[in-house]
This record gives structure tokens, sequence and C-alpha cells, in this order.
């Protein structure tokens, strides 16, 4: 079994010092090797943006995208081989703004994916600009008397696209973000995890004091039920989309590779591409 | 005795029109005649003019033609629209109900009031006026009502026995009222006996479905779109029997990424769209050029502009098929021109795929893609799969932690090694960064060239390997006229070389299969051995003519026919147009 140091490459992050990306990084790196995954069986898509890097930083396979794409990239690879474990990640802009479209319809489609968004409420790459996650009044390079459009909570989004696994951490909480990686990976369907991870760089409100300040987690709610989809969404809003923890989970739903009808059980890339003579006389058939 | 006819039936959209066309050309493909058929529509579902027109010859065809011998009518309008096609001493097959009239200035043609209708609902539906009018058809060809019985059997016997009777019963009482009138068959129309010869009968995006699953083609992501639709609609009836599927995504970028993934993780995934899909693609399609991941698309090319006409025929993709996404990419653009190199050639491109690893668009027409003809039976032998350097398992060199798979490692013909992922000692990275042999980023200027270089150095071996990139016809000497075109338009000028030769003119034609990177050798020696070149195409800034300029030059000798209203060349126009640039143009040997 691999040890989370194999899933470690000699590549250097061009990341800030800082930055709350390097956290999710090793996050990944951790939570494969505590499931049991061997590098040549996890495939890491990601999208553009500084976030977007995090697949060249993981020993494993690893495909770098084009902006807001990474999720659609992650389900052709998962429809290619589900034996394979799919990490999806990338940055609030790239999951949330560009490819917003994607990410819920990734929700509802239901593949057994992981998607991670290194969420800094700002645009990091492109250096400074509004995000859909930025907060009201925002004040950023393109907003500079601050952003007149409201922020989105990713977590509500999800709930109420019938997402199956929905989590919230923070780049604080090393153990943590491993510990629902570890459950994402496991579970059977889409599971996001939206992270805090702050830009040291450009967003000087979203910084790691004020999430320590702001997040609330669910453990500090008492009887919490990730398995209620109403409460879920209620805490959420109560807390102003910043709980934290393993928000909600439905357990009942079957993937969508496994509600394919006549979906090959093994990674369809191991399948022969001849077709027999007989098959094949038999599709020509239909057109005699 | 004629060899060939045209037969058209027309009506309201969602009247049947369709099944009448078809019914009639799968009985008379069975019978060994050879078919060619377009439909007319638009892009309502209910109502407005629709129409099916279908040519039955005892040759090889593949274009409609300018005349027409017998018009099937459900409605007046279908009359008014249609009739001037008609031939002097054409048939119209009306139904009686709507009491049919001729239009004022109208060649000589015979209307036969038929009660279609009516027959129709006496045998219980008023939906069996197709039926009736097919054996209508048949009354005036002197076709045995009993040819239709095993086509009325696929289509029927799951309704049961007396389904089938009954629809056998509105042939035949459609043929007996009409030979009643006409006392007989018409002798004009009688068409030469068929050779009996089984074949097949399909649309050109069927043969690119069936293609695809001869091909190993596993997996589709794709959105709906006319006329694209047909081949994602197939292929999810067809590869759950393989072990894949298809997905309907939420747009054409989801489809294309997707595909673009499916892929990278090993299976063959194609996907396939009209212009405005393409258009959004094309960010994607770089991405597949740049990160070496093969990828077929299937482009079924259709009115533009925006929505354009979404439903007529046009040729005027090509400059956003080759010249499309940013910065500098090797991409394969293959332009298929008959139903039967829509199969052969879609296998063909996801070999091309995986061998160059490159992105490779098929690019067809509406009417291409749309038009039913008859096609000889695919040779199973030909079907062949060749996955370039795919490497997996034992082909694998053993590497130590932190060693990288050369997955872009510079080979003497740009292609590298390739793995996919699940590969123990494959791990690499993937990136449309500018990247090294390994596919870490690098923004080194050396690295830069190389990679560029190496990339781009695939198209010329493909340039040479490419089979078949210019299909020629006509002498390799000189000739008075070289026909240039793509798609469905090679039926076309073929039919326009007949017309043309007539009046002594010596005609070649050259068909373009391959658009990028363009078979500059291969068509060079026909155009500076012609007086003229002219391009025949559908649209209207001549994008086939500007390219065949770039490519070999003569630019002084090439001219273009146009034709952008939504509908296909008909080859007397084609002859007439070509005619006339000839006549004003310095060709000496022209008989007139
Ligand atoms: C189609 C396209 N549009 C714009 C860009 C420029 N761009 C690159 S990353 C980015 C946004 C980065 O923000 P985010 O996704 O939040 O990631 P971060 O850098 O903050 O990690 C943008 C707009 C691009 N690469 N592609
Ligand atoms: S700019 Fe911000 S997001 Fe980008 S690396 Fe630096 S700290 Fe991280």
């Amino acid at each position: 079994m691999a040890t989370f140091k194999e899933f470690r490459n000699n590549i250097k992050p061009n990341w800030c010092p800082g930055c709350g990306d390097f956290s999710v990084q090793a996050a990944i790196q951790r939570a494969a090797a505590n499931v049991g995954l061997e590098p040549e069986n996890l495939a890491v898509i990601s999208g553009i943006g500084c976030s977007g890097r995090i697949s060249g930083y993981i020993n494993c396979y690893g495909l770098h995208g084009i902006h807001g794409r990474a999720l659609p990239i992650a389900q052709g690879v998962k429809m290619a081989n589900r034996e394979l474990t799919v990490i999806a990640s990338g940055g609030d802009g790239d999951g949330f703004a560009i490819g917003m479209g994607h990410t819920v319809h990734s929700i509802r489609r239901n593949m057994n994916i992981t998607y991670i968004v290194m969420d800094n409420q700002i645009y990091g790459l492109t250096k400074g600009q509004t995000s859909p996650r930025s907060a009201a009044g925002f004040v950023t390079k393109s907003t500079p008397s601050g952003s007149i459009e409201q922020s989105l909570s990713p977590v509500e989004v999800a709930l109420s696209a019938g997402a199956t696994f929905v989590a919230q951490s923070s780049s604080n909480d090393l153990k943590g973000l491993t510990d629902l990686i570890e459950k994402g990976i496991k579970h059977e369907g889409f599971s996001l995890i939206n992270v805090f991870s702050p830009c040291v760089t450009f967003n000087k409100v979203n910084t790691y004091d004020w999430f320590k300040e702001h997040i609330v987690s669910v453990d500090s709610i008492e009887g919490y039920d990730p398995h209620d989809r109403i409460k879920a969404m209620s805490y959420s809003m109560q807390n102003n989309g910043l709980l934290t923890g393993l928000i909600y989970q439905d357990t009942t739903r079957k993937s969508y590779e496994a509600l394919v009808q006549g979906f090959k059980e093994e990674g369809l890339a191991k399948a022969d591409l001849t077709i027999s003579e007989e098959d094949f006389q038999k599709l020509v058939a239909e057109f005699a | 005795m004629i060899s060939q006819l045209s037969w058209k039936v027309g009506g309201q959209q969602g009247e049947g029109i369709e099944s009448t066309g078809e019914i009639f050309s799968i009985a008379m493909n069975r019978m060994g005649y050879f078919l060619y058929g377009y439909r007319h529509f638009s892009s309502r579902i209910k109502g407005g003019h629709t129409n099916n027109k279908i040519r039955v010859s005892t040759k090889p065809l593949r274009a409609i033609s300018d005349v027409l011998d017998i018009l099937v009518a459900f409605d007046q309008e279908t009359i008014d629209l249609n009739a001037h096609e008609l031939r002097d001493g054409g048939v119209i097959i009306a139904d009686a109900k709507f009491n049919p009239t001729l239009p004022e200035g109208l060649q000589p043609v015979r209307l036969l009031a038929v009660p279609l209708t009516e027959i129709a609902e006496e045998l219980g539906t008023s939906l069996m006026k197709n039926m009736v009018s097919i054996g209508a058809t048949s009354a005036i060809l002197g076709i045995p009502v009993e040819g239709f019985r095993n086509i009325v059997e696929d289509m029927f016997l799951r309704k049961g026995e007396k389904v089938v009777e009954k629809n056998m019963e509105a042939i035949t009482r459609g043929f007996a009222f009409v030979n009643e009138q006409t006392g007989g068959q018409l002798p004009e129309f009688q068409l030469e006996k068929a050779d009996g010869t089984k074949r097949l009968f399909m649309i050109g995006n069927d043969a690119i479905a069936l293609g695809a699953v001869a091909a190993g083609c596993r997996f589709m992501p794709a959105y709906p779109i006319t006329p694209a639709s047909e081949i994602m609609e197939y292929l999810i009836k067809k590869l759950p029997k393989f072990g894949g599927t298809v997905i309907q995504t939420e747009d054409e970028i989801a489809a294309i990424t997707m595909a673009i993934g499916g892929n990278y993780g090993g299976v063959r995934t194609m996907t396939a769209s009209a212009g405005p899909g393409l258009a959004l693609m094309m960010e994607a399609i770089g991405l597949a050029g740049m990160t070496e991941t093969p990828v077929v698309i299937v482009d079924t090319q259709r009115g533009g502009p925006s929505t354009g006409l979404p439903t007529k025929q046009e040729q005027s993709d090509i400059n956003a098929l080759i010249y499309g996404t940013h910065g500098e990419i090797p991409k394969v653009v293959m332009a298929p021109t008959t139903v039967e190199e829509c199969f052969y050639d879609t296998i063909e491109a996801f070999n091309i795929a995986e061998e160059y690893q490159v992105p490779v668009i098929i690019a067809t027409d509406l009417a291409l893609s749309l038009g039913k003809a008859t096609v000889e039976p695919f040779d199973y032998s030909k079907i062949q799969i060749r996955r370039g350097k795919l490497l997996a398992g034992q082909e694998l060199p053993e590497m130590e932690q932190n060693d990288q798979f050369k997955r872009y490692e510079v080979t003497e013909d740009g292609v590298s090694p390739r793995t996919i992922p699940g590969q123990k000692y494959g791990l690499h990275h993937v990136t449309g960064v500018e990247h090294d042999q390994t596919g870490r980023p690098s923004e080194s200027p050396t690295n830069r060239i190389a990679q560029m270089d190496k990339r781009l150095r695939k198209l010329d071996v493909l340039a040479k390997n490419f089979p078949n990139p210019v299909l020629v016809d006509g002498p390799a000497e000189e000739s008075d006229v070289l026909l240039v075109t793509i798609n469905s338009l090679g039926g076309t000028t073929e039919e326009a070389k007949g017309l043309l030769e007539q009046d002594g003119v010596k005609v070649s034609r050259a068909q373009v299969r391959l658009l990028h990177p363009f078979p500059v050798e291969q068509i060079l020696p026909y155009v500076e051995k012609a007086r003229k070149v002219v391009v025949v195409e559908n649209n209207a800034t001549g994008q086939i003519t500007n390219l065949l300029k770039l490519n070999v030059g003569h630019a002084d000798k090439i001219e273009s026919v146009l034709k952008y209203d939504g509908n296909p060349f008909l080859p007397n126009e084609v002859y007439t147009e070509v005619k006339g640039l000839i006549k004003h143009g310095d060709v000496q040997r022209i008989s007139q």
C-alpha cells in the first residue's frame, strides 16, 4: 500500500508562501494513502487558476485542462475507467463562475467522483478580481467600489441540485479536511468538498483568522444529522454558508455508473475494441 | 423503358410523409434498385410543408434530380409548391379529398385524383392514406403489390397479423383504383428491371454511427442538434450491447471535454454536433491538440451563421473547422463524400486520432448526413483498429518514484509513446500549458520550439499517409474544366459532368476528402492541367475556393459556383453555371 509520500512528486508548487492550496494538496495526498490507493489508480483532473495547478503537484495521473471544465473532463475519465479514483479540483471561479453549469449538472448526474474546490473568494491567477463567492461590497480590481452582486453558497446550490455528498472545510484544518476527502472518495456518487483556502496575496479580508472566527462546525451543533437535507439547508442559511464538516450525505442513491444500463463492470478502457463478424452483420441487417 | 425516375411525396409535417417515403424506398431498395432520398423539412415538428424526394435508378446515384416524374400530394400546397418540377407528362397522385387543382401555366401533366383518405378511412383509419398512395404509385410503375409485403411485415407484424393485412389491403386498393383509371401501367414509366442484389439503405449519420461502433467507439457524450442527433440516437441504442453508453450532456463544451476525458482515459470516444456546437467546442479542441489527446468530432454542417437555416444544406463551417481554436495545433479535418465513405472514414478517423494523437473532425453536410442512399454492403474485413503508440502494462519500462513517463518525448515523426491512467509505470502529467517531454509546465524557449515543432510535424507525416485524400474522376491529361467539390456535391457534379460532356466539354472532377492538412500534392497536377478550375460549393464566400487558391496557387483560373439559399445544387444548375463560366472564359475546345 502506498504511503502519502508516494503521492508526492519533486515539483515545487508555484503558489505564494502561505497559500491555502498547500493544505489541500497535502490533504489529498494523505487521504489517498489513507484509503489505500496506489498512485496509478488515482487521476486528478484540474481546472485553470492558481488552484488548478494542483494536479501537477501530486504523484498520480493528472490532467490540467481548461478553465471551468475540470468536471466534464473528470466525468469522461470516470466513464472510460470506473476502476480509477477520480478527483476533480479547481478554484471558486473555475467551478462557480465559468464552470457553474457543469457543477450543477455533475451534481445531478452523481458520478462517483470527488470534487474539491479551493474557495478563496477571489480570482488568484488573474491577480485579484471578484468571484461569485466574493461577498457583496467586496472591493477588488474589477469591483473598485465594492461588489454589487450577491455571493452564492456552494453548499446551498449543491443541496438544491440534489447532491448526495456535501462537505465544507478549511485549509486551517488539515486533519478535518483529510478526513472529509477520505469520506468523499469512499462515498458512492458525487461528493462536493468546498474548502475555504485563503489567498494570502489578493484577499486581505477572508484570511485564515477571518475563517477561524466565522466558520461554524457541524460538530458544534447538537444532534446535527447529515442525512436531513432540509435541516442541512436551513443550518447553512442560518450560518451564512459558513458551516463546515460533513453537511449532507445520501447513501441511498446509486451512482450514475451503477445506473447506466449495460455499462461494463470493469473499466471500459480494458474492453476489446473489435466487433465480431456476427455482431457486425446483425447491425448491418437493420439497414437492408 | 426508363432507367431512373424521381418520385416525391409532400404534405404537412407530422402527416406521415417521412414514413410514406420510407416504405416506398425500402421496398424499391430490396428489389435491387439504387435509391437516393432527400428530405425537405423545417424546424417545426407539426405543420409546415414537408416533402421527401426519392430517386430510383438501376445504376448508383447520389444526387437529387432536376425533374420530377411522379408527385404524391396530400394537400394543395404540395401541388402549388412542387408541380413546376414535374416533367412534361409527369403524374400527380393527389388526395381527392381536397379537390386538387393544377396551378395555371403549368407544363402538361396528368392529375390523378385518388380517394386516398376515403379508402384509408373505409379500412379503419385515415393514417393509412400513405399506404394507399404507395399502391397508387406502384400501379403507375407496374410494380406488383406483393413487392411491398416484406417491408409492411417488418413494420407492422409487431402490431399483429391483422394490421399487416389492413395495410396490404390499403396498398392493393390504391393500386386497383389507379389501374382502373389508367387502364394499366403507363408505358413511359416502365422502369428497367433491377438486378435484385441485396444492398443497404441508410443516411450518412447512420453510416457514421455504425462506423463508430465498428471502430470500437464505446462512449459518446453529445448535445442534441439538427442534423447530427441521429448519431447519438443510434449509439444510445447500440452501445450498451458493447458495454458502453451515450451521455446527453448539458452543452457542447461538456460534450467535447468529456470526450477528451474519455479518450485520455483510454476509451475511443466521440462527439457530434453542427456549427453552433462546434463553435462552443473550439477552446477544448485546442486542449486536445495541445495535450495530444485523440478525439473524434463530427460536424454535420447546416445553414449558418448563428441559428441560420438549421434544417438546410450548407457547407460554410470549413473556415471555422480549419482555423477555429486559438493558437496552432495539429488537427485533421476530413470530408467524406458518400454515405459509404461516412462508414469507412469514421473508422479511419478513430485510427488517425490515436495514431497521430490529434483531434480529428469529420465534416459532413446536411445532404450527406440526412440524404438516404443505397449502399453496397460494408466489407467486414476492411475494419481495422490501429491504436498507434499506445502502451500498456508490460510494454512500459519500469520506473522509479519521481521518474515520469516521457509522454511528450520528441520523436522523428512527432508522435510520442502514450499511455493511459491505471498503468503502474506510466505516471505522467498532462497539461494545456506548454510543457516539457514529461508533461511538466515549461516556458523555456528551446523547449517551446521543440514541442511546437514536434506537434505540428505529425501533420506532415499524416499528409503523406492519408488514404485517397482526393478522389479524381476524369482525364489525367488536359481538361477544359476541373470541378472541385466536397461532401454531397460529388454526386451532383458527377451528373453535371455528364451533361457538360454531351456538349463536348472535357471535364474532370476532384472531390476533396481531406480539408486539413490540404492534399496539395494530390490535387496540384489536376489543377495544372485544367484550363479552368470551378469550385462548386454551398456557401456565400467561396471557402473551398479560397482554400484551394491558398494551397495550390493558380488563382487566375480558379472560379466558384456558389449556392447558399439552403437547398442542395441540382445537376442542371451546376451545368448551366459552369457552361456560363466557360463561355465567357478562354476555353477553346468547346463545341459551341
Ligand atoms: C476561457 C478562459 N477565460 C479566462 C481565463 C483567465 N483565467 C485564468 S484563471 C481565472 C480565474 C481564477 O480564479 P479561480 O478559478 O477562483 O482560481 P484561483 O486562481 O483563485 O485559484 C481566469 C479568469 C482563462 N484561462 N480561460
Ligand atoms: S495568488 Fe493567491 S491563490 Fe494564487 S498562489 Fe498566491 S495566495 Fe494562492
